[in-house]
């Protein structure tokens, strides 16, 4: 194999007051990594979407409609990809939520009640949304001060929070039609569905604050190094904290969006696996679990991506269930190849 | 566990005072939960007897109780080997239910055709999880996530996306059976819990295991098989969670399309409870049998507390109060053993 | 072993490489970071499999498939960071894969026994139930030995075994392989501690850029040719000189003034003062308190009693941020767990601390970062191909002067380096010492902790000297000299630390003693 410009170097004597610039297995590393990979990494989950769209395009009828597209695609991922969102960011810390579809139920079920007791449809949303906060704050109390690993933290109120949905109306569907109400999950201002325009304003604000914000640097600091970081004097227990809290906001925001569309609050159902899908669509777009790396329009992509396979399968008469064992495939898949140097 | 700057266990490389008192917390930490677990199910188990007397004493309820229990013992055994290596294997709720409905479609060949089947199906996920984690070098967590989607939904298909019901006969027999009053099953996991406990004591295979947990990279060096042995955890863990689907489907005589649903969660609850370590090395299989029939107890009793008709708790309070049981178990921890977790494991 | 080529991607690591143990022979290896000490030991003990040349092992040529089988052909290694399974009891890890059976299964009885008498043979007396994480690094580093004494080996490799050692635990350590020796087993010994290879070894390979330069017997080489030979040029300028001892400290209060700093069991009353542009020693050996000191000054860990004023005002810091809010900077011994995020760019490393200030309605503000950046790579030299490198990829001394920067950036009154040398190559090291004389200079004040007496030395205007957990002496200007510091460590008596605090620390060692060993 032919020396490349980096790896030349290693030979020089090192002379100079200092050694040369790197370690000689560390750039090894990086001259071994094939270019491919590192393609793959960055934008396998968009390649994919990309090859998925141009199929569906040739392939679907009516697939290239604004219909099928806004209406069924983006509005069926768009509640993934807020959840998604949040979740990136706490992964980001080197963390997880797995309570996220708990509190979507917990928020749907205050939402709901509130509104069905005669309550202003704004103080309904405030208070399912500072209630879900308040989620937020105990899986970040537990993580952040008390040192308990995200997933027992958050498999706390994976558990509990259920119950505590369903103890709200005793485990009943609460029908709901209140037309304020209905406007997050079902208007369409512009002609865009408006919980797309709510996942699309999410992602752009999220990844705006994780680019450019000292917030956005801190997470990636705290997930790569916790113990570096605070002994560089940040306050690693309030970046885990502030993650565990908007992760915890945008799942409550999914559930009043699921109650809103679907007309009932239904804690039995609500949010039910939505954990599982969160993380996925995380991880199809290339972010380690590990933490220390955030890709917000990753999160996105993953998101609509998981969802334009599965629509995809099951227009093709492919039954639900075998989708659920492709997408499982795709996610392995999708690991095994940012599978990191060992 | 994260490692934070402010904790009672000193920098690494610091060999006197303090690491020293932590390390002892440690110990004395995980050895008071486990009693502490220990203890509060014989409380438990007293207090039902004073609170409800005869009928919660009785055969019947025992009988019930372990038989019920069985199912969720067998995963959490499994998961105990897991959770020791320092992995996780999320797919063993969707195993059971493979295990289930395989053993269903099975048992019209006979008894222990099914039963094999059962459990040869759970295997075969195992195999499958510990190829991905141990040869494609994958996260267990994402791995056993993906299976866990993957394994439900061949589940589904194979059951035509409806209840697995098995033809009366045989195979139902399985779950109905019991020898000195308790059910087959029950003898199966207290059979399986000892041979468990006597594996990980007296087996170099056990030892491995937790010496996999313990380092790796010392376990790599010390030539010890960590390919082979994580694998076989994997597949351990299979096979238990497709036996459990087996005296599932024998005890209800069906498979519905939820079952075994959210089970991975109650048995890493079990294990924690029992006071094993999450991030491997540390464990004890007898005490994950305290901890998961300390769970099961609760509901026991609850549903006996509403015998009583003095109160009336919902059956939504079960997963409340399994929440706020692990809620309580994790601080104790945390309090016990301090909150770097062990010293010498940084992030 | 002859001939020795391994190339990673056509990059060569060894170039022709020959190396050579003698039976019964302690042979030192040592080299320049880089030098290719690690890759040599790799594919000596399998880990790495070699493009050319051939290992003899007592004399047939061997190729080991992985270290386990170099194990079971009698070789050895022990590492750096001790490599055994902390939660497994003493014994278990001298004998895991090789355990004692009975009808199949573990014979625990037999096991213990064993494992007992092989660790007396290296003068330890411990219980071999307890699990390993609960005694010292010595310990487990004898404990490593016992498990390569158990497999028969007849070379051991140790890799820098003495870096997390205390002074008597080094002489323990130094009484075994006298031991090994005379029991005709070869020990190949990896450090960079001079005063050690010419204690304990017979001879020396000299390493440099994936070469061997030179082989002599260690009784023929001179302190400065075996310096020389590492770093393949005549030292311009030795480093032991002191510092300009005569510069008056500025008057006012004190940058630091910490009086009493009690702990837990670590720290039983240190008082230490700072002045602006000076640096004081803190000397004392491992587990005496040092870092224990550093990280109640920055916060990092929370005081039982005694008081830390900062500019003569009193002050709490409940945590790192309070500390750096008050200008304190605090460089930690383990660069790798404690200092950098290595996925991370040079670029965000640099600036961690800094981030707060650079902010702008919570906006990190571009320009300055990047100026800031800039400036501190060129000041300070440090060799990365761009500022959004990663920093992992970095070599030690480099990641080293970038953690520097982090602080310096962040205009700190007070720096506290705690080993701020350690494990990187002497070209860089020089410049890190250079480079903490020169801030001292321009009137940073500056805590400086360090295994090297050499270093305390030639940088100090003050030298405080810690032993268990307490501050028992100060010399300054001309009392310090390697004998005096010397002396202080090891009878807790400065000039003018008062008879009866050295008895009383005399006391104290003595039951410490009699406890750890």
């Amino acid at each position: 194999m032919a020396p490349d410009p980096v790896g030349s170097q290693v030979t020089e004597p090192v002379g100079g007051t200092a050694a040369a610039g790197t370690t000689a297995p560390n750039r090894l590393r990086a001259a071994r990594r094939a270019p491919w990979k590192v393609w793959t990494q960055r934008y396998g989950a968009l390649a994919a979407l990309v090859a998925l769209f141009v199929y569906n395009a040739i392939d679907t009828p009516f697939f290239l409609t604004r219909q099928s597209l806004l209406f069924i695609l983006l509005r069926q991922a768009a509640p993934i990809a807020i959840v998604a969102v949040g979740m990136a960011i706490v992964i980001g810390t080197a963390g997880i939520d797995l309570s996220v579809g708990s509190v979507m139920a917990i928020a749907g079920q205050v939402g709901a009640s509130l509104v069905l007791h005669g309550q202003p449809f704004l103080l309904a949303i405030t208070a399912a949304l500072l209630v879900s906060a308040l989620c937020g704050v105990f899986n970040g109390t537990l993580v952040a001060r008390y040192g308990v690993q995200p997933i027992i933290a958050t498999l706390i109120l994976f558990i509990a929070g259920r119950g505590i949905a369903q103890l709200i109306t005793n485990g009943e569907l609460q029908p709901l039609a209140n037309p304020s109400f209905q406007w997050i999950g079902l208007a369409r201002p512009f002609g865009v569905p408006a919980q797309v325009i709510i996942a699309f304003l999410v992602a752009v604000v999220a990844s705006l604050v994780m680019r450019l914000t000292v917030y956005g640097r801190q997470v990636l600091a705290v997930g790569g190094n916790e113990t570096a970081s605070r002994l560089a004097g940040l306050a690693a227990g309030r970046v885990k904290m502030l993650a565990y809290v908007t992760s915890a906001v945008l799942a409550g925001l999914v559930g009043l969006i699921t109650v809103s569309a679907t007309f009932a609050s239904d804690a039995n159902n609500t949010g039910v696996g939505m954990e599982l899908d969160a993380i996925a669509a995380v991880a199809v777009a290339g972010t380690p679990l590990t933490g220390g790396k955030v890709t917000i329009w990753g999160a996105v992509v993953g998101a609509v991506m998981l969802k334009l396979l599965q629509n995809t399968l099951i227009t093709h008469g492919i039954t639900k269930e075998v989708a659920q064992m492709i997408e499982g495939a795709v996610i392995v898949a999708a690991l095994w190849l940012q599978r990191q140097e060992a | 566990m994260t490692s934070t700057v402010a904790t009672p266990g000193g920098p690494p490389g610091d060999t006197s005072g303090s690491a020293d008192t932590s390390a002892r917390r440690v110990q004395v930490g995980l050895l008071l939960q486990r009693q502490g677990a220990l203890i509060a199910l014989v409380a438990l188990i007293v207090f039902g007897v004073i609170r409800y007397g005869g009928k919660f004493a009785t055969g019947f309820n025992l009988s019930s109780l372990t038989g019920d229990t069985a199912k969720y013992g067998l995963v959490s055994l499994g998961m105990t080997f897991v959770i020791m290596t320092g992995g996780i294997d999320l797919s063993v709720g969707s195993v059971v239910a493979l295990g289930g409905v395989v053993a269903v479609k099975v048992s019209e060949h006979g008894l222990l055709p099914g039963l094999l089947a059962g459990i040869g199906a759970g295997a075969a996920v195992g195999v499958l999880n510990g190829f991905l984690i141990t040869r494609l070098r994958l996260q267990p967590f994402i791995v056993t996530l993906a299976t866990l989607l993957a394994v439900r939904g061949l589940a589904l298909n194979l059951a035509h996306t409806r209840a697995a019901v098995a033809a009366p006969g045989g195979f139902q027999k399985l779950g109905d059976w019991s020898i000195l009053g308790l059910p087959v099953a029950a003898w199966t996991m207290l059979l399986a819990f000892l041979v468990g406990a006597g594996v990980v004591r007296y087996t170099a295979w056990g030892r491995q295991v937790l010496a996999i947990g313990g380092n790796v990279d010392a376990a790599k060096l010390m030539g010890l098989p960590v390919g082979r042995t994580s694998f076989s955890v994997y597949v351990l863990s299979g096979a238990l969670a497709g036996c459990a689907g087996v005296f599932l489907a024998s005890q209800d005589g069906s498979v519905d399309t939820a079952a075994g649903q959210g089970w991975e969660l109650s048995a890493i609850a079990a294990v924690v409870v029992g006071g094993t370590l999450l991030t491997g090395g540390v464990g004890s299989v007898l005490s994950t049998l305290v901890g998961v029939l300390l769970l099961q107890l609760i509901f026991n009793l609850i549903v006996f507390e509403n015998g009583k008709d003095v109160i009336n708790i919902s059956s939504y309070w079960e997963s409340v109060i399994r929440g706020a049981f692990l809620l309580v178990v994790v601080l104790l921890q945390v309090r016990l053993v301090g909150r770097r977790g062990v010293p010498g494991r940084s992030g | 072993m002859r001939g020795i080529n391994k190339a990673f991607v056509g990059v060569p690591a060894l170039i022709d490489v020959d190396f050579e143990v003698a039976h019964g022979e302690v042979h030192a290896l040592i080299g320049q970071n880089g030098a290719g000490k690690s890759t040599l030991i790799k594919v000596l003990t399998g880990v790495h499999t070699l493009d050319a040349g051939r290992i003899e092992f007592d004399g047939r040529e061997v190729a080991f498939s992985s270290p386990h089988a170099a194990q079971l052909a009698g070789l050895s290694t022990i590492y750096q960071e001790v490599n055994l399974v902390p939660f497994r009891s003493v014994a278990e890890n001298v004998f895991l894969n090789r355990e004692p059976k009975r009808f199949g299964l573990i014979d625990w009885g037999r096991m213990n026994r064993e494992a007992t008498a092989i660790l007396r043979r290296l003068d330890l007396d411990v219980d071999v139930t307890r699990p390993l994480y609960e005694y010292s690094i010595a310990t487990q580093q004898m404990t490593a030995l016992a498990r390569a004494l158990s497999t028969k080996a007849r070379l051991v490799i140790m890799d820098e075994p003495t870096s997390a050692l205390a002074e008597n635990e080094v002489q323990t350590l130094f009484r075994v392989i006298r031991q090994l020796k005379s029991e005709g087993i070869s020990v190949v010994f990896v450090s960079h501690r001079l005063d050690e290879l010419y204690a304990v070894c017979d001879r020396v390979t000299v390493m440099r850029d994936g070469r061997t330069i030179e082989e002599r017997p260690m009784s023929q080489i001179s302190r400065y040719e075996l310096v020389s030979k590492m770093l393949g040029r005549e030292l311009a300028e030795q480093l032991s000189h002191r510092r300009g001892g005569d510069d008056e400290p500025a008057d006012g209060p004190p940058v630091l003034e910490a009086v009493d700093l009690r702990r837990g069991r670590a720290l039983d009353g240190v008082s230490v003062s700072i002045r602006s542009g000076e640096i004081v020693g803190l000397a004392g050996l491992l587990g005496s308190g040092r870092t224990e000191t550093a990280r109640v000054i920055f916060g990092a860990d929370q005081l039982d009693s005694g008081t830390v004023a900062v500019e003569g005002k009193p002050v709490q810091l409940r945590s790192p941020g309070d500390a750096v809010r008050n200008r304190i900077g605090f460089s930690s011994e383990d660069r790798k767990t404690e200092g950098i995020v290595g996925q991370l760019s040079v670029r965000e490393n640099l600036t961690l601390a800094l981030l707060p200030h650079l902010r702008r309605h919570g906006i990190v503000d571009r320009k300055r970062q990047t100026e800031t950046v800039d400036r501190f790579i060129k000041a300070i030299g440090i060799k990365c191909s761009s500022p959004e490198q990663p920093i992992r990829e970095l070599s030690g001394g480099n990641q080293q002067k970038v953690l520097l920067a982090r602080w310096l950036c962040t205009d700190p009154r007070l720096l506290i380096l705690d080993e701020p040398t350690r494990g990187i190559d002497v070209g860089a090291k020089r410049d890190i010492q250079v480079l903490i004389r020169q801030l001292a200079d321009e009137g940073l004040a500056v805590l400086l902790i360090s295994s090297e007496l050499e270093e305390i030395i030639a940088d100090s205007n003050r030298v405080v000297t810690l032993r268990d957990g307490r501050s028992v002496a100060e010399l300054s200007g001309d009392e310090i000299t390697e004998d005096a510091v010397m002396q202080a460590i090891a009878t807790g008596t400065g000039a003018d630390a008062g008879a009866d605090t050295g008895a009383v620390a005399d006391a104290d060692a003595a039951g410490r003693a009699g406890r750890t060993t």
